[in-house]
C-alpha cells in the first residue's frame, strides 16, 4: 500500500468505525483476527495491538474498519464467533478521541532542513534524528493532523514514513464513558 | 497420578465419553497410539485420512455426538482438511486430533512439518496448539464443550510429539469455568419480546412456510417444529440439510426447496408472505438470486449463530437461539395470543381472526398436483437413476440410513427417498464434497449398526474415496453402495449440456473402467450389478439380504438423464425449469 494512498482513505475515511476489540493474549490471536477480515471480504484501514494494563491476559485490538464493504453488525458478529475474543466496544468516530503516531524520514538539503524543522514545530512535533542529510521527524496527534502533516511533507522527499495506525478512546463528555459494549456478553 | 502426555490425551477422551475414534498413524502421533491398545476405545484403521474424517462426519451426524478422528503430522494433518472444511460447513461437531513435530523442530521445516493450525484457522471453530503437557486435559475438554455447543462445528487439537511423551500430573476439569474460555459464551434461548413478535407475525400471516433448516437437526427440534407446523397449519419445507426433520410423508411437508428443489416448495418460498427460517440461514442453492428471493415475504429468522442473522437476508424479526428452546417459547407464546395445541383459537383471542390457510393451500395443491416430482419411464434399456432410488427406498426399512456424495445422484437421494425420521440423511450439503459418501457411510453404520445404511454414490464420488471399503470389511462395518453409474460426471455433463452448447469437457468416465464389481470383489465387498431395469429390484433384494460384510451394487444409470426441476445458477426461483414432460402444461 502507497503512503499516500494510506494518507488519502485516512484523510477522507467517510465510513469508518471504531472497534476496540478485548482478545486472549494468546499466540496466534492477531492472525485468527485479521484472517476473519481477509476471508469474509471485510475491508479495515488500519489495525494497532497493544496489552492491556488491567490484566496481561488479556490484549486491546483497535481496528478501523470500512463499513461500506460490509455492514458494521456482520462484523462485530463474526468477530464475536472468534473464541479468543472476550468482548467488542464500537466507537463512533463522533464518539472518540482518536491518536496516531507518524514517524518520517525526509531528505534535506540546506534550504528544506529549517523548512522541515519549522513545519515539525508548527504541529508540535520532533525531530528525532539527525543525520549529515537526513531527518527523522515524529508526529503524535489526531488522524486529521497527521495526514494534513504527511501532506505537507510531501512537498519534500520522503525516504521512508510509517504510520501507527489509530486507537481511540470513548470521548469525555458531560457522561463519563460512550463506550457501548456491543458484544460478548453472548456470542 | 502420572501419565505422559500421550496416555492424559486418551484418558481425556475416555473422560468425553468416546466410545470410538477414525485415524491412521504416523511418526509424530505413534506416542498417542501407545495407550490406544489399552483403552477402551475402538479405533478403526482408515486407508486415507480423509477418510477418518468424513467417517467421523457421518458417526456425527446420526448420533449427534461428535466424531473423532486422529492423524500424524503434515500430510496425514492436510489430508483431513477437507473433511474439515466440510464440517465447519455444515455445522458437524468434529473434534480431530493431529501429531505436530516436536516442539524444539517447529518452524524449522522439519520432516513431515505442516502449520496445520494456521491452516485451519478459517475452517475450524477453534483450533489448538498444545505447547504444555498440563494443558491437555482442560484443552480436550474445551475442545469438546467448543465443538458441541453454540453452533456445532469442527475443532482441532495439534500435538507436538515431545508434548506426547512429557509427563504430566492427571486432573480432569470439572467445571465450564475451569476451560478458560473467557470469550465464548454461546446463546441458548430466545428473547421473549421478539419471540412474542414472532408470533404475532405467524398469526398475521396469509401465506406463511416454516422454512427448516440443518439447525433443526442439530438442536433436536423435529418434535417442536412438528408441533408448531401442526398446530398452525402452516406447510414446511425441509433444506437438504434438514431433510428427516419433518416427515415428508406429512400432509403439511412440502419437501425440499432450492436449486434442484420440488415446483411447490421453491415457488411456496416465492410467493410466501412471511419465512419462518428455523435454523437455516438462506444459503444461495435455495434463495437463489437473492435479490428477487421471496420478494413479499416478511422474515423470522432463528438461529443459534446471532451472525447469521442478516447476514444474506434483513429479519424482521431475528431471534439468536436454539431451534429447540426458541421453538417451545414460540408455541407459548402462540398459545398465550390464544392459539393452544390442537390448532382452534380460543373465542375473543387474537389469533381468532387469523387468517385462513385454506386459500394458501388450495394454491399450494394446485402446484403439487401439476408439477410433482417427475421423470420419464425407461423406454428400452437404460436404467433410469430416480428409478433406482425409488426401488431402495420401497425395499429398504423405513428407518434407513441413506448417504450421498454430490452430484446428481445426491439430488435425486433427496428427492425420491421419502425421509421421515431424523438422522437418516447423511451428505455434504455446504462444501459439496465429492467422495463423502462412502466413508460417512462407514461412520453413520459404526454410529448405528441397528440400521441399514445405504450409500446413493455416484461413479465420479465412489471413484474418490472407494477405498474405505477395505476399512469396512476389516472392521466388519457391512454398508451397502448404490452407484448410480452414468460413466460421467453427471452434474458437471448436465451443466455442460444446458448452459455451454453441449460442449462436453472432461466429464466422460467410463461405464466399466474401473470395473466395480470386481473393485468391490478385491476389497473384501459383494459385488453386484444391474443392467438393466428388470434386474433393479431383484439385485436390491439380494444385498439386503447380505447383513456380513459391505455390498456394492453397479446400477449402469441412462448418461443423458438430467436432474429436474433446475434453477438455473444466479436466477431467480422464478425461473425454475421444470422437467421437459411438463413444460407444456400452464403454470
Amino acid at each position: 500500500m502507497s503512503v499516500t494512498g494510506l494518507s488519502g482513505r485516512h484523510g477522507a475515511a467517510p465510513r469508518h468505525h471504531i472497534l476496540s476489540v478485548l482478545v486472549e493474549n494468546k499466540a496466534g490471536v492477531l492472525s485468527r483476527v485479521a484472517g476473519l477480515f481477509s476471508r469474509r471480504g471485510f475491508n479495515i484501514y488500519s489495525l494497532a495491538v497493544a496489552p492491556t494494563d488491567e490484566d496481561e491476559r488479556f490484549s486491546r485490538i483497535t481496528i478501523v474498519v470500512d463499513v461500506e464493504s460490509a455492514p458494521l453488525e456482520q462484523v462485530v458478529q463474526q468477530l464475536d464467533k472468534l473464541i479468543n475474543v472476550v468482548s467488542i466496544s464500537q466507537l463512533a468516530p463522533s464518539e472518540a478521541i482518536e491518536g496516531e503516531l507518524l514517524l518520517a524520514t525526509v531528505a534535506v538539503g540546506p534550504t528544506e532542513r529549517s523548512q522541515v524543522i519549522q513545519l515539525v514545530g508548527v504541529f508540535g512535533g520532533e525531530v528525532v534524528n539527525v543525520g549529515g542529510d537526513q531527518l527523522t521527524v515524529m508526529l503524535a496527534g489526531r488522524p486529521e493532523k497527521i495526514d494534513d502533516f504527511e501532506g505537507l511533507l510531501e512537498n519534500y522527499e520522503v525516504i521512508e514514513l510509517q504510520r501507527t495506525g489509530r486507537v481511540a478512546l470513548p470521548k469525555l463528555e458531560r457522561q463519563p464513558t460512550r463506550s457501548r459494549p456491543i458484544a460478548g456478553a453472548a456470542g | 497420578m502420572q501419565l505422559t502426555g500421550a496416555q492424559a490425551l486418551i484418558k481425556s477422551l475416555e473422560m468425553q465419553g468416546v466410545e470410538v475414534m477414525f485415524g491412521l498413524p504416523g511418526g509424530a502421533i505413534l506416542p498417542v497410539y501407545d495407550p490406544i491398545i489399552d483403552s477402551s476405545i475402538r479405533h478403526i484403521l482408515v486407508r486415507h485420512e480423509q477418510g477418518a474424517g468424513h467417517m467421523a462426519e457421518g458417526y456425527a451426524m446420526v448420533t449427534g455426538r461428535p466424531g473423532v478422528a486422529m492423524v500424524t503430522s503434515g500430510p496425514g494433518a492436510t489430508n483431513i482438511v477437507t473433511p474439515l472444511s466440510n464440517a465447519y460447513m455444515d455445522s458437524t461437531p468434529l473434534v480431530v486430533i493431529s501429531g505436530q513435530v516436536a516442539t524444539q523442530s517447529i518452524g524449522t521445516d522439519a520432516f513431515q512439518e505442516c502449520d496445520i493450525t494456521g491452516v485451519t484457522i478459517g475452517i475450524t471453530k477453534h483450533n489448538w496448539l498444545i505447547k504444555d503437557v498440563d494443558d491437555i486435559p482442560r484443552v480436550v475438554a474445551a475442545a469438546f464443550h467448543v465443538a458441541t455447543t453454540g453452533r456445532p462445528g469442527p475443532v482441532l487439537i495439534d500435538m507436538p510429539k515431545d508434548i506426547s511423551n512429557s509427563p504430566m500430573e492427571w486432573y480432569w476439569p470439572t467445571s465450564v469455568e475451569d476451560l478458560d474460555l473467557p470469550g465464548y459464551h454461546p446463546v441458548t434461548d430466545g428473547d421473549p419480546a421478539m419471540v412474542r413478535a414472532a408470533a404475532e407475525l405467524v398469526l398475521a400471516a396469509e401465506r406463511p412456510v416454516i422454512y427448516a433448516g440443518g439447525g433443526i437437526l442439530k438442536a433436536r427440534a423435529a418434535a417442536p417444529l412438528r408441533e408448531l407446523a401442526e398446530r398452525t397449519g402452516i406447510p414446511v419445507v425441509t433444506t437438504l440439510m434438514a431433510r428427516g426433520s419433518f416427515p415428508d410423508s406429512h400432509e403439511l411437508c412440502l419437501g425440499m426447496p432450492g436449486m434442484h428443489g420440488n415446483y411447490t416448495a421453491v415457488t411456496a418460498l416465492q410467493r410466501s408472505d412471511l419465512l419462518i427460517a428455523l435454523g437455516s440461514r438462506f444459503d444461495d442453492r435455495v434463495t437463489g438470486k437473492i435479490d428477487a428471493f421471496a420478494p413479499e415475504a416478511k422474515v423470522v429468522h432463528v438461529d443459534i449463530d446471532p451472525a447469521e442473522l442478516g447476514k444474506v437476508r434483513r429479519a424482521d424479526v431475528g431471534i439468536a437461539g436454539d431451534c429447540r428452546l426458541v421453538l417451545q417459547e414460540l408455541l407459548g407464546a402462540l398459545e398465550a395470543l390464544g392459539l393452544p395445541g390442537g390448532g382452534e383459537p380460543v373465542a375473543g383471542s387474537p389469533a381468532e381472526g387469523r387468517p385462513p390457510m385454506g386459500p394458501w393451500w388450495d394454491r399450494l395443491h394446485e402446484w403439487q398436483e401439476r408439477f410433482p416430482l417427475h421423470y420419464r419411464e425407461p423406454e428400452g434399456g437404460a436404467i433410469k437413476p430416480e428409478m433406482v432410488v425409488e426401488t431402495l427406498r420401497d425395499a429398504s426399512p423405513v428407518d434407513s440410513v441413506v448417504v450421498a456424495g454430490v452430484g446428481q445422484h445426491q439430488m435425486w437421494a433427496s428427492q425420491y427417498w421419502r425421509f421421515d425420521y431424523p438422522y437418516t440423511w447423511v451428505n455434504s450439503g455446504g462444501a459439496g464434497t465429492m467422495g463423502f459418501a462412502v466413508p460417512a457411510a462407514v461412520g453413520a453404520k459404526v454410529g448405528r449398526p441397528d440400521r441399514t445404511v445405504w450409500a446413493i454414490d455416484g461413479d465420479g464420488c465412489f471413484q474418490m474415496t472407494a477405498q474405505e471399503l477395505v476399512t469396512a470389511t476389516a472392521e466388519q462395518i457391512p454398508i451397502k453402495v448404490a452407484i448410480l453409474n452414468n460413466a460421467y460426471l453427471g452434474m458437471v455433463r448436465q451443466w455442460q449440456e444446458m448452459f455451454y452448447g453441449e460442449r462436453y469437457s472432461e466429464v466422460y468416465l467410463s461405464p466399466d473402467l474401473p470395473d466395480y464389481v470386481k473393485w468391490a470383489e478385491a476389497m473384501g465387498c459383494v459385488g453386484l450389478r444391474a443392467e438393466s431395469p428388470e434386474e433393479v429390484a431383484p439385485v436390491i433384494e439380494k444385498a439386503n439380504g447380505i447383513d456380513d460384510r459391505p455390498v456394492v451394487i453397479d446400477f449402469r444409470t441412462d448418461a443423458f438423464e438430467k436432474v429436474f426441476p433446475m434453477v438455473p445458477a444466479g436466477a431467480s426461483n422464478d425461473a425454475i425449469v421444470v422437467h421437459p414432460d411438463q413444460e407444456g402444461r400452464p403454470r
